[in-house]
């Protein structure tokens, strides 16, 4: 089967001459769960902006889903792709003005063309997963920031997406509140969702993930399986960022 | 600083406040006294015995002077809230031109943006009397089965007849404060966080459903304040029309000065006019603003 993610690579440069990406390849497999971690800076959110079009890149190439894109950044393409790849915010982004419910139905609704009672009973359905259904009618405002990230999983679910990307969809939230937004990222992974996950939740990796990738100045360090990465990591580098990680 | 300094301080601001004040009624006394006219109002209901070629109610040089200072108020409402809507359209247009994707449009509405405010609104508006419209010959090019017609006499659409000086007028202040409102939307949409675009996008939306159901309506609290300034301004360079021979309020103040020497009861009713209008706009924005929060509970 076609993998769901191909990047060969991928380069990208903000400002001249520093490098956002450089030469990134990665395969991600359906139904596989890829952990990126690095230190900040590293490229880690330019790189799976890529993966839905939020960034555009100066070389190489990207496959996703099938559909092929290069640094031409072919607008209706990545409209294509938008629509079967959903992501999650590491500052939610919830539209403060919008219902959590609207927040849900308005990509199904003005996207897909769906019925707005269809997309409503998609969205109660998606909120009940989360645990979260009894604050459809609420804003965003009056929810805790873990039931908010809840929320930003379920509204990129709308769409029943193909793939899943996170941005360190933890980081800005309380300690007490991390756990609750894990449980929901593991319920997908074993439903099978494949996801790309940006995070520094070593217990998440471990458990979750098939492979973690690890990214310095926008180059791949090393991709290994979870078990190897954290136990015996193949870089010194990586070693290094472990070691700092786990004085945190 | 001290109490006591506090109040001294505020007790001199008040002399001086007072003592200008004294001057400048001793200064209109004294020229009451030398134009040996007084100060009185029964003048309001004599003929005005000018004739007014713009008058959206009947109107001859027979009526009183009130009833030419009604049609004064009515052409600059005319002109004023026509060129608010105007102003507005074209406004937000350019201020999503100027914040959107393409590169050249960008780059069009910020040469607009700079032109327009870079040249002062008199000039404009001569500009568009002399040039836009005056400039046409008498009976000339549109002429589409009498639905349509321009000249130098204005514009004749279905019926309505628009005068060169009200179109010159509204073309000029339109134009003028788009420029301005375009700024204020631009600053508005950039008051959005990045992470709303991002969101939108990632969903699939387009840019302009985005804008549109995203991004303004996020936009506007920080927009209406902006806007309402604007929209001040607007009602008070609309007194230019008299620059292009528009009868508004103000052109028919002066006409009544030179006749009547009437100067301070008219500035009087300038002045009131004016902050009457004023009041008007800002009621109706904060009324708007209101109704805007209301709408998201969130708040
Ligand atoms: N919009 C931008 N403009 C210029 N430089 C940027 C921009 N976004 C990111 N960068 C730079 O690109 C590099 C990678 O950033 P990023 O992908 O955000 O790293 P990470 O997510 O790993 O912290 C950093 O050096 C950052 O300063
Ligand atoms: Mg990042």
């Amino acid at each position: 089967m076609e993998p769901i993610v191909v990047a060969k690579n991928l380069t990208k440069s903000y400002t001249k001459g520093l490098r956002a990406l450089d030469n990134v390849s990665l395969t991600v497999d359906q139904g596989k769960v890829l952990v990126v971690m690095g230190p900040s800076g590293s490229g880690k959110s330019t790189l799976i902006r890529t993966f839905n079009g939020l960034e555009t890149f100066d070389k190489g190439e990207l496959n996703i889903l099938g559909i092929t894109v290069d640094s031409t950044h072919d607008e209706r393409k990545i409209q294509k792709i938008r629509r079967r790849v959903g992501m999650v915010f590491q500052q939610f982004n919830l539209f403060p003005h919008l219902s959590i419910l609207e927040n849900i139905t308005l990509a199904p609704v003005q996207v897909q063309k769906r019925r707005q009672i269809e997309a409503e009973e998609h969205g109660m359905y998606l909120l009940s997963q989360m645990g979260i259904d009894s604050h459809a009618r609420k804003y965003p405002n009056q929810l805790s920031g873990g039931e908010q990230q809840r929320v930003a999983i379920a509204r990129a679910l709308a769409l029943k997406p193909e793939l899943l990307l996170f941005d360190e969809p933890t980081s800005a939230l309380d300690p007490e509140r991390i756990n609750e937004v894990l449980d929901a990222m593991r319920k997908l992974a074993e439903q099978g969702m494949t996801m790309v996950v940006v995070t520094h939740e070593i217990s998440f990796a471990k458990d979750v993930s098939d492979r973690v990738l690890f990214l310095d100045s926008g180059k791949v360090i090393e991709t290994s399986p979870p078990d190897i990465f954290f136990s015996n990591a193949r870089h010194e580098r990586s070693r290094k960022f472990l070691n700092q990680l786990d004085k945190n | 600083m001290k109490i006591n300094q506090k109040i001294f301080l505020q007790f001199g601001i008040c002399i001086i406040l007072f003592g200008l004040i004294g001057i400048l009624i001793n200064n209109l006394i004294i020229n009451l006294i030398r134009t040996g006219l007084g100060f009185n109002f029964s003048w309001l209901l004599k003929p005005a015995s000018f004739a007014l070629a713009e008058h959206p109610l009947p109107y001859t040089s027979s009526d009183s002077y009130t009833w030419a200072l009604i049609i004064g108020w009515l052409n600059s409402l005319k002109v004023i809230f026509s060129s608010l809507i105007l102003a507005t359209f074209l406004g937000t247009l350019i201020g999503f031109a100027r914040t959107g994707k393409n590169a050249l449009l960008g780059l069009i509405s910020a040469g607009y943006i700079t032109i327009i405010r870079q040249t002062p609104l008199l000039l404009q508006l001569m500009f568009w009397y002399f040039v836009g419209f005056l400039g046409l010959k008498d009976n000339m090019f549109i002429q589409i089965k009498n639905i349509f017609n321009i000249s130098n006499q204005g514009v004749e659409f279905s019926g309505l007849n628009f005068s060169s000086e009200f179109l010159a007028l509204l073309m000029g202040l339109s134009i003028f404060t788009s420029a301005y409102i375009a700024e204020v939307i631009r600053g508005g949409i950039l008051s959005v966080p990045r992470g709303q675009w991002e969101a939108f996008r990632s969903l699939g939306l387009s840019e302009s459903k985005g804008l549109i159901r995203i991004i303004i309506p996020q936009a506007l609290p920080a927009i209406i304040p902006g806007l309402t300034s604007q929209y001040l301004n607007l009602a008070k360079n609309s007194t230019l029309a008299i620059a292009v021979g528009y009868s508004d309020i103000y052109a028919i103040n002066d006409t009544i000065i030179n006749q009547t020497g009437r100067a301070i009861e008219c500035f009087i009713i300038l002045l009131v006019s004016f902050l009457l209008l004023n009041l008007l706009i800002t009621n109706i924005m904060e009324l708007i603003n209101r109704l805007i929060l209301k709408s998201r509970q969130y708040s």
